[in-house]
């Protein structure tokens, strides 16, 4: 059965905006152009309805109201505006903020920036699935703590944190809790009341949405959560962030949401039944295969996996065909591999052959069968170039070689 | 990554993939590198009676460029005399490779792995080395292995 390839199996990076999102968003980029500030007249009116009802269908897919949602240009923009917005608006209280080593980096370089001007952070070590506990962050909260930032859902490994546990916790302490919910948001269910949720950051393109636009879910009661703009100007969003609204990337992000809410449970069903297809044809097929992250609490559409002995940019190379990530050195331009298994405990040589694997809405199952067919030959290729894997079959044990390189 | 044409060719169809008889007194054998970096490089030469280098094989764990450039290295050094070998540089494999700036520690490595298995391969025969100078060439030393029940 031939499938379209490159097979697409990295939508945790990006997903393709789904048709329907793009019927909407057509308009707005076409006859209906106006400003939705502009509501003196009829151009500006129909913009301003079109944001609105965005609001509302974004609002029910995480449990709030429409009010409370501002728009941004994407989760990184969010996450700067909750951290950078709270410790500025809540300095006299204090100056300290809980997030854990394995955010992304939009928040991780926010807290640094943040330690440049004193402000203390500290970042909590996960367990080796990736996840920390409510007791880990009740312990850290000191009486100058103004901020916890979890994300519910990680991005390369797919672990969810505890936020509802957590979330609790903050309530009980008067920490106001924000949540990177960039991966979790139209994958998993999300609920800002029940979770205990006061700021909650999500992107359009990561839930078939165009790039660009996001939003930052501020909660207005209980308690009411003030910020400090970080985009001054016109006074749009309430004075929380100003800038003319990206209307057809609003209405986008709407459309998207609404879908999501729709299909979020089938979907997840069946891409869980796919991931699972996916991971156990591989390890059926292949000896040292590792598997990095928790189980069962995990995102249904995300398997992360190390290959033993042989490097994730050389098995991309070979398996040109499938569209993966992988948190080798060699793929960043700053060879260091990724951090976030560092921080869950992956040696490095395994980290080196890590391959993160993120189904999504258009996965098929003749794509997870020809994934599988090519990652086994482009292992098997590479292994019978690896020094390592010979050595290893050899009856070498790996660990106790001097290599020179260290 | 934006590979050349060569590092695709060399990584599609590498030369020379393989392993010598590394007890044989004929070979020589440099492992460099380290898993722990993602680059681990395997070089074996094979010198006859004259000092010609007849074979060269290589495994490399490491990314498309380091096994292009260790693939290109094996290509480079067959029929050369291990005199001549020393002259083998990473530029000259960078420049043939079009490497870009971030993936130039590959050729080094490649170059690594062969004054490892020349110095190897003069240690086993007795040669001393000739003295040739090079900028603080650091010839790394051949790992310890130990065979567990081999």
């Amino acid at each position: 059965m031939p499938v379209k390839t490159p097979i697409y199996l990295d939508y945790n990076a990006t997903t393709p905006v789904d048709e329907r999102v793009l019927e909407a968003m057509l308009p707005f980029l076409k006859e209906v152009f106006g400003n939705a500030a502009s509501t003196s007249h009829s151009y500006g009116t129909t913009a301003r309805a079109a944001v609105d009802k965005a609001r509302v269908q974004v609002a029910e897919l995480i449990g709030a109201e429409a009010e409370d949602i501002i728009w941004t240009s994407g989760a990184t923009e969010s996450d700067n505006l909750a951290i950078k917005g709270v410790a500025e608006m809540y300095a006299s209280r204090g100056d300290h903020i809980i997030t854990c080593k394995t955010e992304h980096k939009a928040v991780l370089d926010t807290c640094r920036k943040l330690e440049g001007r004193g402000v203390k952070v500290t970042y909590l070590q996960p367990d080796k699935t990736g996840r920390v506990t409510a007791e880990q962050v009740a312990e850290a909260i000191t009486d100058k703590t103004i901020l916890i930032t979890l994300m519910a859902a990680n991005n390369e490994i797919g672990t969810l944190h505890p936020i509802a546990e957590i979330g609790r916790v903050a309530k009980d302490r008067g920490v106001i809790l924000h949540s990177d919910a960039t991966q979790a948001v139209g994958k998993a269910p999300v609920n800002v009341d029940e979770m205990g949720i006061d700021l909650l950051s999500v992107s359009a393109h990561k839930i078939y949405g165009p790039k660009g636009v996001g939003c930052l879910y501020v909660r207005r009661r209980g308690p009411r959560v003030r910020l400090v703009c970080q985009m001054d100007g016109g006074g749009h969003e309430r004075g929380m962030r100003s800038g003319t609204l990206n209307v057809p990337g609003i209405v986008g992000l709407g459309a998207a949401a609404e879908i999501c809410r729709a299909e979020m449970a089938d979907e997840a069903s069946r891409l869980r039944a796919l991931r699972d297809r996916l991971h156990s044809g591989l390890t059926g097929r292949l000896d040292y295969v590792e598997f990095n992250g928790h189980a069962t609490e995990r995102l249904a559409n995300t398997v992360n996996l190390s290959f033993g002995y042989v490097e994730g940019e050389s098995l991309m190379l070979k398996a040109k065909d499938i569209a993966v990530s992988s948190a080798s050195a060699c793929t960043s331009a700053s060879l260091e591999p990724s951090f976030v298994l560092k921080a869950i405990g992956v040696p490095d040589e395994l980290a080196h052959g890590s391959i993160r694997f993120s189904l999504g809405r258009f996965t098929t199952e003749e794509e997870i069968d020809h994934a599988i067919d090519a990652i086994v030959k482009a292992v098997e290729e590479l292994r019978q170039l690896s020094p390592l894997y010979e050595m290893v079959k050899e009856g070498v044990d790996l660990s106790e070689v001097q290599w020179s390189g260290e | 990554m934006a590979y050349s044409d060569k590092v695709i060719d060399h990584f599609t169809n590498p030369r020379n993939v393989g392993s010598l008889d590394k007890s044989d007194q004929h070979v020589g054998t440099g492992i460099v590198g380290a898993p722990a970096c993602g680059d681990v490089m395997k070089l074996q030469i094979q010198v006859d009676e004259d000092g010609t280098i007849v074979d060269a094989k290589f495994k490399t764990f490491g990314c498309g460029s380091a096994i292009a450039s260790s693939s290109l290295a094996t290509e480079w050094l067959k029929g050369k005399k291990v005199s001549q070998a020393h002259e083998l540089k990473n530029t000259d494999i960078a420049e043939e490779l079009s490497l870009p700036p971030v993936k130039l520690h590959c050729s080094v490595l490649a170059e690594d792995a062969v004054r490892a298995a020349i110095a190897d391969w003069k240690r086993k025969n007795g040669v001393a080395d000739d003295g040739e100078p090079a900028e603080q060439v650091d010839v790394p030393q051949p790992i310890e292995v130990k065979n567990q029940g081999a």
